[in-house]
């Protein structure tokens, strides 16, 4: 089975504190530490296994810059065999469609099977994969938690629902698929295993070997635009207790003794 | 201004809750508008839930079809398609259909895409500007949006306030004339309910809830000796689940349980909408994390900004102290 992963670069909410820059039309990216949005990292792992027990190639593709081939070469240490970088100046300022519109024109280039995606990113609204489904008119699944090839032509799979419930499906391939985290155990990778693949060439396409129309993509094609960030209030806030830790402890004590009992 | 149609869910002849957040939803965008509820499936559900609407939606639009029996998102992207007005505002809440429905649709209506919408900041002819939350909830985003050849919107369950129902009795007009057959090349097969598992987070008035704050599957222990103490019960957050450190059943949120404890402590959970989502009845909230700026200090009550993995050691010993002296 011939699968392409869709990724993206982001930055790691577990590592940073997201704050606004000065302007407030961005967030603030000096120091930011980046890394694979973590659905996609899921999503590379459930293609690797897939491959594993059917056969086949996992091709993982971004659409960025430069500074994206990191997580490029992260996932094919993971065992990728491609990487790719979908990269050109025209590409900047595009939409969820735009991207759509560019992974499509790149989907077109080659024979796949299977497309996965991560369900979402951090900065991103669950939206490319579908997007990409339509545009190719294949089907496609969100919040997949579990793949099972059942031949050349067909999953069976599952999805996460309301209440932790399951929705088994079967599906036709060719299709694209937006993974859920949680579907598996992502293999870990070790410095080691990135400097084995640091040599190998990563082959970039742009709008023209893609064959894309710059105002289809790009910001003059955008709909959609993030005009600004702000910090949200999303309640009164809590009372921080500024006491020592000891007298918090006494405090969070009297509370919940007060609150809920103890039993 | 563009016609406001709002996509419906329901099951068993019951609307989903969302039903009249998209009609509120509606509302703010344009506060004269008469939204349109478009419901489809198939059956005696499917005009109970229609008959449901009538105080909050002017015209309800039925499309009854056998083979949307169950709700495939391929198949009512379909029947949509044929029925909607071109260049009209298509509303649909953010939960697990719509995040299979929304963006193919708007593809399909060649209309723009904005999801998990918390709120509309302003309206006009050709444009939107609606508020979306990023990085887990830490900083909101205003997004513009082309409206001009029309809008698919999903909304965030809960971010739009339920306005008071007003006496009414909307009309419903049958449109699955206009749909013709369907297929799609994906076919439900079934529902798995969710396992049990050891213990019933749903029944325990006091929780002790852990995040990716944790740090690791060892660290569990920790927790489970404060619950232990309190004679209470560890739940988690969602990366706890995925680390496989806890078990599913333990996970509370809009994919895990739905929990009305009395006191919640929310040790090292940033306070992802998702999470939060799951936790009903308004508790007393008391947050613990080393990120003064997590989002779960908005919503809590009590906030203590420390090392969990230190924090809830000394606590659990206070506890037994306590109760070795009563």
């Amino acid at each position: 089975m011939e699968i392409l992963v869709c990724v993206r670069r982001v930055p790691d909410t577990s590592e940073n504190e997201i704050e606004l820059n000065s302007a407030g039309n961005d967030i603030e990216r000096d120091d930011l530490v980046y890394s694979i949005n973590e659905p996609d990292n899921y999503a590379v792992e459930e293609a690797l296994q897939i491959v594993a027990r059917v056969g086949g190639n996992v091709t993982v593709a971004t659409v960025g810059g430069e500074d994206d081939e990191e997580v490029l070469r992260r996932e094919m240490a993971m065992g990728a065999n491609h990487g790719v970088l979908i990269t050109d100046e025209a590409f900047n300022g595009s939409d969820g469609k735009g991207i759509a519109t560019i992974l499509k024109a790149f989907v077109q280039k080659g024979s796949y099977d299977l497309i996965l995606t991560g369900v979402q990113a951090e900065d991103g609204g669950a939206q490319v994969g579908g997007m990409l489904a339509a545009l190719l008119d294949y089907p496609f699944a969100s919040l997949v938690n579990s793949i099972e090839v059942l031949d050349g032509k067909k999953l069976k799979i599952s999805r996460e629902i309301e209440g932790g419930n399951k929705e088994i499906s079967e599906i036709d391939l060719p299709c694209v698929l937006s993974i859920q985290t949680g579907i598996n155990e992502p293999r870990y990778v070790g410095m080691k295993g990135i400097r084995q693949v640091a040599a190998i060439p990563i082959p970039t396409f742009g709008v023209s070997n893609l064959g894309l129309e710059p105002s289809a993509v790009g910001e003059a094609a955008a709909k959609v635009k993030r005009v600004d960030y702000f910090v949200p209030t999303l309640g009164k806030g809590a009372e921080i207790l500024h006491g020592s830790r000891e007298e918090n402890i006494d405090k969070v004590l009297e509370l919940v003794a007060a609150k809920g009992g103890l039993k | 201004m563009a016609r406001i149609l709002a996509y419906i869910v329901h099951k068993a002849g019951v609307v989903d809750d969302s039903a009249f957040e998209l009609a509120a939803a509606a509302r703010k965008i344009d506060p004269t508008a008469s939204p349109t509820a478009i419901l489809a499936g198939w059956g005696t559900g499917l005009d109970a839930a229609c008959s449901a609407l009538g105080a909050s939606y002017p015209e309800i639009w039925k499309i009854a079809n056998e083979a949307l029996a169950y709700p495939n998102a391929e198949l009512i992207r379909k029947a949509l398609i044929k029925v909607l007005p071109s260049n009209s505002i298509v509303l649909i809440a953010h939960e697990h259909f719509g995040i299979d429905l929304a963006p193919g649709l708007s593809i399909k209506l060649n209309s723009a895409f904005v999801s998990d919408v918390v709120d509309i900041a302003g309206v006009d002819s050709a444009s939107l500007k609606a508020v979306r939350q990023e990085f887990g909830g830490q900083v909101s985003a205003h997004v513009q949006c082309d409206i001009s050849s029309g809008a698919v919107i999903t909304t965030r369950p809960g971010a739009f306030k339920v306005l008071p129902s007003t006496p009414g009795s909307g009309t419903v007009v049958d449109k699955s004339a206009d749909v013709g057959a369907l297929a799609a090349g994906r076919r439900y097969l079934e529902t798995v309910e969710a396992e049990a598992g050891d213990v019933d987070i749903t029944k325990h008035s006091i929780l002790v809830s852990i995040g990716r704050g944790i740090q690791e599957k060892d660290n569990v222990a920790i927790a489970q000796e404060l619950a232990d103490a309190l004679g209470a019960a560890v739940s988690c957050s969602r990366p706890v689940v995925d680390a496989k450190w806890m078990e599913k059943s333990r996970q509370v949120g809009s994919s895990g349980k739905t929990v009305k404890p009395k006191v919640y402590i929310a040790c090292g959970i940033s306070g992802a909408c998702q999470h939060l989502a799951g936790i009903k009845g308004s508790p007393f909230l008391i947050a613990i994390n080393k990120n003064p700026k997590a989002p779960i200090f908005q919503v809590a009550d009590v906030g203590i900004v420390d090392d969990l993995l230190e924090f809830l050691p000394e606590l659990t010993n206070k506890v037994r102290e306590l109760r070795r002296a009563a």
